[in-house]
């Protein structure tokens, strides 16, 4: 015990003796002198025994890096390789999605027969099937096939080093955003899942900066989001045009979409190096590694098993009990009406303001744990209330969707109050577990929402005005 | 002149670094001790960062940090083994 | 009860960065640059028997897992990718205080083979800290395509320490790594590896330190390598006594009574 706290009294004793001995600069002087030595020792054991023969070899990562990171083909670059990715997942997906559709309906014609042939009730029937099931198989159809083609492709860019050249690319907007160079990294994570993104922000160093990136992380839309996008963006934008180029165009909105969201981070970043966390961006370095021999098999296991699997798992979990939910929300009225119109009705007002329905907005706020299953609710909803389509095609989709009164300019404000709205339930844990503190995700909570409403607001009396 | 300014494509020598406290020691700890020969290799499209050749790392450097590095030029010549 | 007086100090120590040490495992900690294959050397290791949690009241991430070699099982802890280990970031305190203090049985520093003399810079921090060091020269692959040749012996003969050129992607070498921490941990071999000369003004002001160290914290010599104490106290490192605070005079039985110490003690420990 007494030696503890004369240890401890020594420990002062001796801070204050070095700092008696020497001057701060001095100080400095000392340790510039250890660095010195240290490099210096480094530098001639590393000279003695390594050797470079025949000469300097000509590095072909130089020369790409030369074309991916040059002034003028640099963005360009970006944003073709990013739209290139979001293309092969819309026609790769597109066969793979129907085929899988077709498959899981079948099975639930299956399922139909068996309950009218053990005569179960109506109600237990609509529960498990009409709500579990469909939820369920709607969720893997839709959103299985892109995610296993998403993933293994920027797993692949990943895994190539490409990332750290995007950072070094967009660096001067973050710098000018007051935010940390690797909230660009940050964001990148954010793409396969929030709550990964949030957690990714861990690189960066400064509380400050730190805080930033886990805010705005929300803005990149990560995986469960994706589908959706990329649904609506084939079958309203892409049917705009000649078959030939829908999936061309699909892909650009998409791109648009992202380029949006970059665009409000930087703007909220921005907002918020000067207000709630006013600072100057901290030091920082970013290492270009060199590129790497990908290597394919370990990047389809893990992408497979790492994030498809974790992902659709996830879904599911959260699609079973919303199917049952919304189900029953369906099935049980107030005089006739469902309470879920009776919901929808309240919101309605309010949600074509923002260029949506009661319907889409009260599906976002039960898709609250996932995102996911935006869309199936959405169907579901407009399904129960009477043409009992099966929506396995994205042509019967849309025309659910369009039976419904919607618009091009509908799947726009859903795309955008998408990407912009409150973050789910796990990403919103997850900020609380890395800030340590309730504030943080209700801050992001409230605006993310705010700025998803204004935005929302402003574009659709914009294009109504015109 | 510092190293901001030092051309794409140029070498230089570090002559002196100028910052102080931390950001001293985060420059020192990447190698950037006096002596020691950068290259400048690539800026970025949206014009800062700029990426340097240090001790056989790529490393891309805010203008921040590199205007607290003073270094010289080194007269280009090409080596004669490499050529 | 002093530190002196802590026989059983080095498991408590260890359980201060979340290791488990129910099994007894020797811990082996994994170093090294950024970008230099070091995770790959971890999986390759470790393989599927791994798993990731946090530092102690840090969020950065921390992996550790198990492998088995000749009957033996170690725990491959791997510390976050870092250039230096000055304390200059979290990372960087973290491998640091994880070396000086869990004090691993081994050290494995992977440096990147093309780019030898920036991670020898590390290395050289490392050995100043633990003498039971392992270089493992990965990406020997590429260094090949690029015509480096390294005179492996003569790097082993100058740092003093066992030298392993591995291809961690391609699993290559990676059982004589697993060899040589088994040597290591069973004193079959035993390293005593190269130290970085400094400058005479540097040295002797060192010298003068470390005897006053001596006098002075009598317990702590068993625990921290005096010449390296010195060497931060002299270049200003404030946060290796808190760390030194941290997880010496942390301890439960203790804590109470010694916090009015911290609080009058009039060292600003940041």
């Amino acid at each position: 015990m007494e030696l503890i706290i004369s240890e401890k009294n020594s420990i002062s004793r001796i801070i204050k003796k070095v700092d008696e001995y020497f001057s701060k600069i001095e100080k400095q002087q000392l340790r510039d002198q250890i660095v010195e030595d240290i490099y210096g020792c480094a530098e001639r054991i590393a000279s003695k025994n390594v050797r470079i023969e025949g000469g300097r070899q000509t590095d072909w990562g130089e020369k790409v890096d030369d074309i991916l990171t040059s002034k003028w083909l640099g963005f360009p670059i970006m944003l073709l390789l990013l739209g290139g990715v979001f293309w092969l997942t819309i026609i790769g997906a597109n066969y793979p999605s129907a085929m899988l559709g077709e498959a899981l309906f079948w099975v639930e014609d299956r399922l139909t027969e068996f309950f009218t042939w053990t005569q179960a009730p109506e109600w237990l029937y609509g529960i498990l099937v009409m709500g579990v099931y469909r939820t369920m198989a709607w969720v893997v159809s839709v959103m299985l096939p892109p995610m296993a083609i998403f993933f293994p492709l920027f797993t692949l860019m990943e895994d190539l080093g490409y990332l750290p050249r995007v950072a070094f690319n967009l660096d001067n907007f973050f710098k000018r955003a007051g935010t940390h160079g690797k909230q660009s990294l940050t964001m990148s994570m954010g793409f396969g899942c929030n709550a990964a993104g949030v957690i990714a922000a861990r690189i960066i160093d400064s509380p400050r900066e730190k805080l930033i990136a886990i805010l705005t992380n929300n803005f990149v839309p990560c995986n469960g989001r994706f589908p959706t996008l990329i649904i609506l963006a084939t079958i309203f934008m892409g049917n705009m045009v000649n078959s030939a180029y829908s999936s061309f165009v699909a892909a650009a909105v998409v791109v648009g979409i992202v380029l949006v969201g970059i665009i409000i981070t930087l703007l909220v970043s921005w907002g918020l190096s000067k207000t709630f966390l006013k600072g100057v961006p901290s030091s920082f370095t970013l290492e270009l590694p060199p590129y790497r021999k990908p290597q394919i098999g370990k990047i389809l296991v893990r992408s497979f098993l790492d994030r498809t699997l974790f992902v659709l798992e996830r879904a599911v979990m959260v699609a079973a009990p919303a199917g049952v939910f919304v189900w029953i929300f369906a099935n049980t009225g107030i005089g006739g009406v469902s309470l879920i119109n009776y919901v929808a009705n309240i919101l309605d007002p309010f949600a074509v303001l923002i260029g949506l329905d009661g319907i889409v907005l009260l599906a976002f706020i039960l898709g609250f744990p996932a995102n996911e299953i935006v869309i199936p609710i959405i169907v579901m909803s407009y399904l129960s209330a009477g043409a009992m389509l099966e929506p396995d095609s994205a042509e019967a989709l849309r025309e659910i969707l369009v039976t419904n009164g919607w618009t091009w300019v509908t799947a726009l404000s859903t795309m955008l109050f998408s990407l912009l709205h409150f973050p789910c339930g796990t990403t919103l844990l997850t900020i609380r577990k890395e800030t340590e503190s309730l504030k943080w995700p209700v801050f992001s909570f409230l605006l993310t929402t705010t700025i998803a409403i204004v935005v929302n607001f402003l574009v659709v009396q914009l294009i109504y005005l015109f | 002149m510092y190293l901001t300014n030092l051309p794409l494509g140029s070498k230089g020598r570090v002559v002196k670094l100028t910052a102080k406290g931390k950001k001293r020691r985060r420059l020192l700890d990447l190698g950037l001790i006096p002596g020691t020969v950068v290259e400048a290799i690539r800026r970025s499209p949206s014009g800062d960062p700029t990426a340097y050749i240090i001790r056989g790392t790529v490393l891309a450097l805010r203008s921040e940090e590199t205007n607290f590095i003073e270094v010289e030029e080194l007269t280009q010549r090409r080596d004669i083994l490499w050529a | 009860m002093g530190l002196t007086a802590r026989s059983s100090g080095l498991n408590l120590l260890r359980e201060n960065f979340n290791i488990d040490y129910s099994k007894k495992n020797p811990i082996i900690a994994l170093a090294g640059n950024p970008n230099t294959g070091k995770s790959t050397v971890f999986n390759g290791l470790t393989g599927l028997r791994q798993h990731t949690g946090n530092w102690p009241g840090k969020t950065v991430t921390q992996a550790q897992g198990n492998f088995r070699y000749q009957g033996q099982e170690f725990t491959l802890i791997d510390l976050p990718g870092t250039y230096s280990l000055l304390a200059n970031s979290t990372e960087e305190r973290i491998a640091r205080d994880f070396i000086c203090f869990a004090r691993p049985d081994a050290t494995i520093v992977v440096a990147d083979a093309t780019n030898l003399e920036r991670n020898l810079n590390l290395v050289l921090q490392v050995t100043e800290l633990t003498d039971n060091v392992i270089l493992c020269l990965n990406l020997m692959d590429e260094a090949e395509r690029k015509n480096i040749k390294i005179d492996v012996a003569g790097l082993k003969n100058d740092l003093q320490i066992p030298v392993v050129p591995t291809v961690a992607r391609d699993g290559k070498g990676l059982k004589e790594l697993k060899n040589t921490v088994y040597d290591i941990v069973n004193k079959n071999i035993v390293v005593h590896p190269y130290r970085v000369k400094y400058s005479p003004e540097i040295e002797n002001a060192v010298e003068e330190l470390v005897q006053e160290l001596r006098t002075m914290l009598t317990g702590i010599e068993k625990y921290i390598n005096l010449h390296w104490l010195s060497l931060r106290l002299l270049e200003g490192d404030k946060t290796i006594m808190r760390s030194i605070k941290d997880l010496f005079l942390k301890d439960d039985s203790f804590e109470t009574k010694t916090e009015g110490v911290v609080q009058t003690d009039g060292v600003n420990y940041i």
